[in-house]
């Protein structure tokens, strides 16, 4: 592919309208799981709040500060997880950061797979992990701080 | 200083042959041509540094200051030869005030471990100023837990100057030290540091600076700005990485106990007791980057052929030319404004974040920085998560900078 064409698989539609109009973005009262998320590199930073209830994420908002690829992945990410069940949501991060870091089947991940364009960006990879390593925070260790610096 | 409105920049073919020393500025990036604006990070290097470690390792590679044997002495001829031009370059009274380091961030670290846990005690006070990069930030920081000192900042103004007036209120009897860059690398503020090494030595206090951004852009004369401590990196002087530079004035030297321990920093060791070696070698455990800094000493001479006060008025036409093509653009904002600027030019634009503006200029060749540059007490007084950052070095050029705002452009078209 050529370079111009990585860029517009990168910045394609659907995450450009994410980036500008980001689903669920905002702050949830009933959260009972919340998590906190940062890029030390870049300053971006995601807050995820979780409703669980029954093994399932009833409800899910966030508010975060970044690059066109972090809040993508952030309102793409509410979206798909939004109704799932905890064990569901984490099978879907384990797809997305197989998507990201090799080759894989993307089928499965339906609009999660808009973001596999960073895999062409090395140095974007963590902007669209961001959330997803909050989530996995939110739902193991509620109330954490977690980073894109702690995981190798 | 010499009067720099009287110094020309460089004539087109001046400016050509220069680009050609580098070999670096050929490349081709995204099918483009390298516009590389990232010199703030790091500067190219001339062919001479590159064939200059290249030659070290071919024809006179030894470890310095051990062997009679013939190579040895070679190699301790040309470290200590680098060890000159260093001198002359920085206008230092003695040789013995040249501390070779593995960069700016060493020498900082150096300073702050060796002579702030001999100098500090509880309740004195290191002052820094909101400019500073994480390197003049976190090594006060770990001496000031360690002997109880204190830190306290000089704010700077709307235009990202420093504070008038600011390091009046500051400076009391127990101010021991003033850390202070010489050209702040998130918005290219030039300090006055030959005023405030003045007003602070009439305090008391020592002053250390921060040269890491300055070093390749300015003129540095350490008797006239009567520094006690300037720290620098040849990588940023179109010089090769894992080397850097400590100067410190001799009586100052003299009095700091030993930063790190192992060979060539000793005269004796015995298990009982160890005296150490002469200035500045006290200084300089185990074997330097001898390579590295035999190369260094070609980048040096490099930018005396040509001029310090030439780059910087190279620079300052090229600094100017983009401040005033990017305040031209109405959803461009240009970060600080400040009296004096040096080199290097961050902004922020409406519709994107500083990394998508970044990955956008890439993917037509131009390489920028973004993110918050090592600036994060910066950044946060400004309000910002981050910034994208052009920074200028000798090679750059007028087109280069109309490729940056040509750039824009394209972000506009997948962002707005
Ligand atoms: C102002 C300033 N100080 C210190 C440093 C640290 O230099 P180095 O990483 O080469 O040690 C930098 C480099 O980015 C800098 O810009």
């Amino acid at each position: 592919m050529t370079f111009e064409g990585e860029l517009s698989d990168l910045y394609q539609q659907v995450i450009l309208d994410h980036s500008k109009h980001p689903r669920n973005a905002g702050s949830l009262d009933s959260a009972n799981r919340r998590a906190v998320g940062h890029n030390p590199l870049c300053g971006d930073q995601i807050v995820l709040m979780l409703e669980v209830k029954d093994g399932v994420i009833a409800d899910v908002k966030f508010q975060s500060s970044g690059c066109a690829i972090s809040v993508a992945s952030a309102s793409l990410m509410s979206e798909a997880i939004k109704g799932k069940t905890v064990q569901e949501a984490e099978l879907m991060f384990r797809k997305f950061h197989e998507m990201l870091t090799g080759a894989c089947d993307t089928s499965s991940l339906g609009k999660l797979s808009a973001l596999s364009g960073t895999r062409e960006f090395p140095m974007r990879v963590k902007c669209a992990t961001l959330a997803w390593h909050t989530l996995e925070a939110a739902l193991n260790n509620p109330n954490q701080t977690v980073t894109t610096e702690s995981d190798a | 200083m010499p009067h720099r409105s009287l110094v020309a920049p460089f004539s087109d073919t001046e400016l050509e042959a220069i680009r050609a020393d580098f070999p670096a500025l050929g490349l081709k990036v995204r099918g483009q041509n390298l516009a590389y604006l990232d010199n703030a990070a790091t500067t190219q290097k001339p062919a001479a540094v590159i064939e200059a470690e290249a030659a070290f390792y071919r024809t006179q590679n030894a470890n310095v200051h051990r062997g009679v044997h013939y190579l040895s002495q070679i190699a301790t001829e040309l470290f200590e030869d680098a060890r000159e031009t260093v001198r002359r370059f920085l206008n230092a009274k003695s040789r013995r005030e040249i501390v070779f380091t593995k960069g700016c961030t060493e020498s900082i670290n150096l300073v702050a471990h060796s002579w702030g846990a001999k100098f500090l005690k509880p309740g004195d006070e290191i002052v820094l100023s909101q400019l500073e990069h994480h390197s003049n930030i976190v090594p006060w920081q770990l001496i000031a837990e360690r002997t109880g000192a204190v830190l306290r900042v000089w704010d700077i103004d709307e235009n990202c100057d420093l504070m008038q007036g600011g390091l009046d209120e500051l400076l009391s009897e127990r101010t021991k030290i003033v850390a202070l860059t010489h050209i702040a690398n998130g918005t290219g503020t030039i300090n006055p540091i030959k005023q405030v090494i003045a007003q602070c030595h009439a305090a008391g206090a020592k002053v250390l600076i921060d040269g890491a951004q300055a070093a390749a852009r300015t003129p540095l004369d350490m008797q006239l700005i009567d520094a006690d401590f300037y720290a620098l990196s040849a990588h940023k002087l179109y010089g090769p990485t894992g080397v850097g530079v400590l100067y410190v004035r001799e009586s100052v030297l003299e009095q700091m106990p030993p930063y790190q321990g192992g060979g060539d920093m000793i005269r004796t060791v015995s298990f009982d007791r160890t005296t150490y070696n002469d200035l500045p070698y006290r200084f300089e455990a185990g074997t330097p980057n001898v390579a590295g800094v035999v190369a260094f000493r070609q980048a040096i001479e490099y930018v005396q052929r040509i001029g310090l006060d030439r780059i910087f008025a190279h620079e300052k036409e090229l600094t100017d030319f983009a401040v005033q093509s990017l305040n031209a653009e109405p959803d461009v904002k240009t970060i600080g404004n400040p009296k004096n600027r040096a080199g290097i030019v961050a902004f922020l634009i409406e519709c994107a974040h500083p990394h998508d503006v970044a990955t956008i200029l890439d993917s037509i060749g131009v390489a920028v920085r973004s993110g918050h540059h090592c600036n994060m007490p910066l950044m946060k007084r400004l309000g910002i998560n981050g910034t994208t950052r052009a920074s200028f070095g000798v090679y750059n050029t007028k087109t280069e900078v109309e490729r940056l705002i040509e750039g824009l452009k394209k972000v506009r078209e997948i962002f707005q």
